[in-house]
C-alpha cells in the first residue's frame, strides 16, 4: 500500500494579488512595477513622523469585485496595524485587516475536480517595500549590508484566504489557476506570477484516512508560479507523510520552498513566530461600502469565467469530458473562449473547434490574438471540408499568427492551394498506372494499399494534392473497374 | 503698553493698518526671548532669520495692497512635535535630533496662510509624554511664573512662551491634558479641540486616537482666534471632521446656562486650587448661570484607561524610530542589534516605560483584559458624559489638583500621571476642553478652571471662558517682571 494511499493531504492557501490602482492604497504615489528605486515614494509610504494614511477608493472598488467575484458577503470592516519590525516596513507596522475583514464566506468551483472550496476571507492590506541582502547570505542575517526600495510599500494588496479544502497539489493548481482567471477578468490585477503580483502561500497537512482531525500544517512561502506551487505541495506533503510513517511528528512551522533543491525548509517555527499585537489602526476610520457602492460594482463586473465556462460546457452537449473540461479551461484562462464560440456558430464541429483553439490556439501565445476569430474560422471551415489537412490547417494558423495577411494567402505562400478534381483524377490515373502490380491487388481487395496510393500522389505532387478527395477518386476508379 | 503685551488680535490689526510693522513685532519678541530665554528655556529652536524673513514678506504685501491673513504678523511658538519643512524637528527627542521634514503640517500650512509668523520650536516631554516638560531629551523647561518650578506638561515649551510674552500665540498638543495643564500651571488659555477638529496631518503621533493639536493664548479671544484659522476639513487626515469653528459668537455670555460640576474631578484638589474652583462657580452664578454638581461615575477610570490606550497605540507609533531610514542609528552587528541599540540610547526612560506597558497591553493573551478593557472603559466615559450634558450644557472642573510643583518634587511616574486626572476623560471621549487661567492658589501660582463640553461644542465651551475670564482676579506675570515691580 503506497502512502498516498494511505494518507490523505489537505490543503488550503492564501493568494496575494496587487490591485492594479493608478496610485497606492493611503497616498498619492504611482503603482508602477519597474520604476527606479524609491522614486514612488512620499511621506506616507515612507512612514515619516507626522504622515498619515488616506484610503485609495478604487482599491476598495476592487476589493469589492474580487469578493463579489468569489460569491463572498461584502461587510463593514476594521483596518488594523500588524506590528513587526523589518526594514522594508517602513511604519513597523502594516496595515491590514484583521478580525473584521471586508470580503467573508465565498467559495470558488474548480470544474475539473468537480468541488467547490470554500473561501474564508478575503480582505485589503498594504504591500512592503523590497529588500535585496547583499552579502554572501542572501538573507537580512549575515549579509554585508541590505538596499531597500520603497516603492512597493503601500500598493495595495488583497489577500484571499481558501478553506482547507484541497486534496491535492492538482487542485491547489486547478484552484489558483481558476483564481487567477477569474481575478484577471475582474480587472482587479493582472495576476502576473513572475512580477510577484500574485503571490501564493500554502498550508499543507496529511492525515490518515479514516481519521477526522486535521494533522498539523506547515505553510510553505517563496511560491512564484503554478509550477512550483505544484512541486512544493507535493514535496511537502511527501516529507510529513514519511516522517509520520517513521512515527515521527509534524511541527507546525513556515517552510521555505527552494526550487534549485526542490525542497521545503524550515524558516520559523510556531515558538519563533511573531506577537503581532493587532489593534484597529486608529488613523483610519471603519470601512463601511454603502449598498449603492456594491451594487456598482457588481454591475461593472463583465461576464465572469465560470459563466463563460457554462457557454462551452453547453456547446458541449452539457456534459463535457475530463479532457474537453481541461481543454475548456485553457480557453478560458487563456481567454480565447470566443473563439470556440464563433467558429462553432459557423458550423465547424465543436470537438474541432474546442481542440484547434486549446491546443494550437493557445500554444501561440502572445501572438494567438494576431489570429482574427474571422480568420481562425475559415481555417477550421476549410480542414472540416476537407480542404486542408489537419497538419496544413496547423501551420495555416502559425503562419497567421506569425505574418498576418488572409487565410487564402497564408495558404497559397505555404503552396496548400489544392489540385482540382481534374488533375486529382489524372494523379489517381497516373500513379494506378504506374504502379500495375499494386493496382492489381488493390482491385483484389488488399485495401490498405489506397496508403501505399496516396504516398505516391503526395510525392508526385510535392505535397499538394488533398488526401481525402484523392482517396474518394480512388475507391471510384475501382468501383468502376471492379463492374 | 509693550508690544509684547498686546493681544494677538491688536498685533495682527495694528499690522493691517500699518500702525506697527510685522517686523517690529517679531523683533520685540525676539528680544524678549533673548532677554529671558535662558532663563525659561521655553525653546528648541528659535527661528530668528525665518520669522524676520517672513515678516518682512507681509510688510511687503500689506504694501502692496494685498489681502493678509487674521493672524498677519502675529508670531506663533509651535510644540516641537508639528512638521515644518526643513526646519528640525525633534520631539525633544535624541532618536529624532537633526531630522528635518520634507514636509509641512496642515496646521501649520494654515497659520502661515493666515499671516502667521512660526517664531520657534517649543520643548516638550519627549514624543508628548509626560506633565511637567522634565521629559524632554534635551532640557527642562521653567516655569516663568516661578522658575523653580515645571510648567506642565507635555506642551511646557509652548504654554511657557505665550506666559513670558514670547508670543502671543502658541500651538500645543493634547493626548491626555497637554495643552490645559501646562497652560493652567503657567497661568494661560489653553484649548483642546473636538477631536478631529483640527488635522493631525504632520503631527508627530503619540497616541493617534487621542491626539489633538490646540491653541495657547493669553486671553479666551485669541484662543479662539488661532482655533478659527486652524480648525477645518483636511482630506490628509482620514479622522477629520467636515466642521470648521467659527469664533464670532463667544462673547454673549452665559445667562440661562445650566453647567455641572464634575463631582469625580475634586477628589484630591488641594485647597488653594479648590477655592480657586468655587470663586469661578460663584462667578458664573454671579453672570446668571446655573451651577450644580453633577456626577461622570466613569470618569474615575479614565486614567487607568488611558495609560492602557495611549501607550498601547504609542508602543505602535513609535516603531518606526529604528534607525533604518531617518534620526538616530546606532549600529549594531546585525539588524536586530541596530534596532536595539538605537532604540536604547536614543529613546529616554518615559519613553521605554510607555513602549512596554503599550506592548504588553496588546500582547496576545492580554489584549482583552487590557486593551479590549480600556476601549470598554471609553464607551462607558462617553456614555455618561452623554447623560451628564442631557441636563447641562457645560461642565467645569479644576484643569489640575494641584499648582506648578518643584522640578523633581514627582519622581514617581504615578503621582506624575495624577495630574492628568481631570484632563484625561475629554480625550478618551474626544469632547473639547480648555483650561482658563482664574487667579492664583498656593505660593501665588495661577490655576486654572476647566470648561468641557460636548462633541463640536466650542462655541459653547468659549462661552463660558469668556464669562470665567471677565471675572477672573489679575492674571500672573513672569518672574522678571513681578520681581522688577516688588
Amino acid at each position: 500500500m503506497s502512502l498516498e494511499d494511505k494518507y490523505l493531504i489537505t490543503v488550503g492557501l492564501e493568494v496575494h494579488c496587487e490591485l492594479r490602482t493608478a496610485t497606492k492604497l493611503f497616498c498619492g504615489c504611482a503603482n508602477a512595477f519597474g520604476s527606479p528605486p524609491n522614486t514612488n515614494v512620499c511621506p506616507v509610504c515612507l512612514g515619516l513622523p507626522g504622515a498619515l494614511p488616506v484610503l485609495n477608493r478604487q482599491a476598495v472598488e476592487y476589493a469589492i469585485a474580487i469578493g463579489l467575484s468569489l460569491n463572498c458577503d461584502i461587510r463593514r470592516s476594521v483596518f488594523a496595524r500588524k506590528n513587526y519590525f523589518y526594514p522594508d516596513m517602513p511604519k513597523d507596522f502594516q496595515i491590514s485587516q484583521y478580525d473584521e475583514p471586508i470580503c467573508v464566506e465565498g467559495f470558488l468551483a474548480l470544474p475539473v475536480a468537480g468541488k467547490r472550496v470554500g473561501i474564508v476571507r478575503a480582505h485589503i492590506e498594504e504591500d512592503t517595500g523590497k529588500t535585496t541582502h547583499v552579502g554572501n547570505s542572501g538573507r537580512i542575517h549575515g549579509s554585508d549590508f541590505s538596499l531597500v526600495d520603497y516603492n512597493r510599500s503601500g500598493i495595495p494588496l488583497v489577500e484571499i484566504v481558501s478553506e482547507p479544502d484541497m486534496e491535492s497539489a492538482e487542485e491547489a493548481r486547478e484552484y489558483v489557476s481558476e483564481l487567477r482567471a477569474i481575478l484577471v477578468a475582474t480587472g482587479a490585477t493582472d495576476g502576473k506570477m513572475e512580477e510577484g503580483s500574485m503571490r501564493v502561500d500554502a498550508n499543507v497537512s496529511v492525515r490518515l484516512k479514516g481519521t477526522d482531525e486535521l494533522g498539523t500544517r506547515c505553510e510553505i512561502k517563496n511560491l512564484n508560479s503554478l509550477r512550483s506551487l505544484g512541486r512544493a505541495i507535493q514535496y511537502e506533503a511527501q516529507r510529513q507523510m514519511e516522517l509520520v510513517e517513521e512515527g515521527g511528528r509534524v511541527h507546525q512551522e513556515t517552510r521555505h520552498w527552494n526550487e534549485d533543491d526542490g525542497l521545503t525548509s524550515s524558516l520559523r517555527s510556531k515558538e519563533e513566530a511573531n506577537d503581532y499585537r493587532y489593534f484597529p489602526e486608529p488613523d483610519l476610520v471603519p470601512l463601511e461600502p454603502s449598498l449603492e457602492m456594491v451594487e456598482s460594482v457588481r454591475r461593472s463586473l463583465p461576464v465572469l469565467p465560470p459563466a463563460r465556462r457554462a457557454v462551452l460546457a453547453e456547446l458541449a452537449g452539457g456534459r463535457p469530458s475530463r479532457s474537453e473540461l481541461e481543454q475548456i479551461g485553457t480557453c478560458i484562462t487563456l481567454e480565447l473562449d470566443d473563439y470556440v464560440i464563433s467558429a462553432t456558430a459557423a458550423g465547424v464541429p465543436f470537438k474541432l473547434a474546442l481542440s484547434r483553439t486549446a491546443n494550437e490556439l493557445a500554444a501561440l501565445v502572445g501572438t494567438a490574438e494576431a489570429v482574427a476569430a474571422g480568420s481562425f474560422v475559415e481555417v477550421l471551415k476549410a480542414e472540416d471540408s476537407g480542404r486542408l489537412s489537419a497538419t496544413q490547417a496547423k501551420a495555416v494558423m502559425s503562419r497567421l499568427a506569425e505574418k498576418g495577411g488572409s487565410v487564402e494567402e497564408a495558404i497559397s505562400a505555404l503552396g496548400f492551394v489544392g489540385l482540382s478534381d481534374s488533375e486529382v483524377a489524372a494523379l489517381v490515373e497516373r500513379v494506378t498506372g504506374e504502379n500495375p502490380d499494386e493496382w492489381g491487388r488493390y482491385l483484389a481487395g488488399e485495401n490498405q494499399l489506397a496508403g501505399f496510393f496516396i504516398g505516391a500522389a503526395m510525392k508526385a505532387s510535392g505535397g499538394k494534392v488533398n488526401g481525402r478527395i484523392f482517396s474518394a477518386l480512388l475507391a471510384g476508379k475501382r468501383e468502376v473497374a471492379q463492374h | 503698553m509693550a508690544i509684547v503685551d498686546m493681544s494677538a488680535r491688536e498685533m495682527a490689526a495694528a499690522v493691517r493698518s500699518r500702525e506697527l510693522s510685522a517686523l517690529e513685532i517679531v523683533d520685540a519678541h525676539l528680544a524678549e526671548i533673548d532677554a529671558h530665554d535662558h532663563e525659561v528655556r521655553a525653546f528648541l529652536l528659535v527661528l530668528g532669520d525665518e520669522a524676520r524673513r517672513r515678516a518682512s514678506q507681509i510688510d511687503a504685501a500689506i504694501a502692496r495692497g494685498e489681502e493678509v491673513g487674521p493672524l498677519a504678523g502675529v508670531p506663533v511658538a509651535v510644540k516641537d512635535n508639528m512638521a515644518l519643512r526643513g526646519v528640525e524637528t525633534t520631539c525633544a527627542s535624541r532618536i529624532l535630533a537633526g531630522w528635518r521634514p520634507p514636509y509641512t503640517a496642515t496646521v501649520l500650512e494654515r497659520i502661515e496662510a493666515a499671516g502667521a509668523v512660526v517664531i520657534g520650536k517649543t520643548n516638550l516631554d519627549e514624543f508628548a509624554m509626560g506633565s511637567s516638560t522634565e521629559n524632554s531629551g534635551f532640557f527642562a523647561t521653567r516655569n516663568p511664573v516661578d522658575t523653580s518650578r515645571v510648567p506642565g506638561g507635555s506642551s511646557g515649551g509652548s504654554a511657557a512662551a505665550v506666559a513670558a510674552r514670547f508670543a502671543p500665540l502658541a500651538l500645543g498638543s493634547d493626548t491626555g491634558g497637554s495643552i490645559r495643564q501646562p497652560a493652567s500651571l503657567c497661568g494661560v488659555v489653553g484649548a483642546k479641540p473636538t477631536y478631529g477638529l483640527v488635522s493631525r496631518y504632520g503631527l508627530i503621533a503619540f497616541a493617534s486616537s487621542l491626539d489633538q493639536i490646540g491653541p495657547f493664548a493669553r486671553n479666551v479671544e485669541d484662543a479662539a482666534a488661532l482655533l478659527s484659522v486652524i480648525a477645518a476639513h483636511d482630506a490628509k487626515d482620514s479622522t477629520s471632521l467636515g466642521a470648521g469653528f467659527d469664533a464670532s459668537e463667544i462673547a454673549t455670555g452665559v445667562r440661562g446656562m445650566r453647567i455641572g460640576v464634575v463631582e469625580e474631578m475634586l477628589d484630591g484638589v488641594s485647597p488653594g486650587v479648590s477655592s480657586v474652583l468655587d470663586s469661578a462657580i460663584a462667578s458664573l452664578v454671579e453672570a446668571g448661570a446655573t451651577v450644580e454638581r453633577v456626577s461622570v461615575p466613569a470618569a474615575r477610570f479614565g486614567l487607568s484607561a488611558y495609560y492602557l490606550i495611549a501607550p498601547a497605540e504609542a508602543s505602535s507609533n513609535l516603531a518606526r524610530f529604528d534607525g533604518v531610514r531617518f534620526g538616530l542609528r546606532v549600529e549594531g552587528e546585525d539588524i536586530t542589534e541596530t534596532y536595539l541599540r538605537t532604540r536604547a540610547s536614543g529613546f529616554g526612560a518615559e519613553v521605554k516605560r510607555r513602549i512596554m506597558l503599550g506592548t504588553y497591553a496588546l500582547s496576545a493573551g492580554y489584549y482583552d483584559a487590557l486593551y479590549g478593557k480600556a476601549q470598554q472603559v471609553r464607551t462607558l466615559i462617553a456614555r455618561d458624559f452623554a447623560a451628564a450634558y442631557e441636563r447641562f450644557d457645560a461642565l467645569i472642573s479644576p484643569t489640575s489638583p494641584t499648582v506648578a510643583f518643584r522640578f523633581g518634587e514627582r519622581s514617581d511616574p504615578l503621582s506624575m500621571y495624577m495630574s492628568d486626572v481631570c484632563t484625561i476623560p475629554s480625550n478618551l471621549a474626544g469632547h473639547p476642553g480648555i483650561s482658563v487661567p482664574f487667579g492664583a492658589a498656593e505660593e501665588g501660582m495661577p490655576a486654572g478652571v476647566q470648561v468641557l463640553a460636548p462633541a463640536l461644542g466650542e462655541a459653547t465651551m468659549f462661552k463660558v471662558a469668556m464669562a470665567l475670564e471677565a471675572a477672573a482676579a489679575k492674571q500672573t506675570v513672569p518672574a522678571w517682571r513681578s520681581a522688577a515691580a516688588s
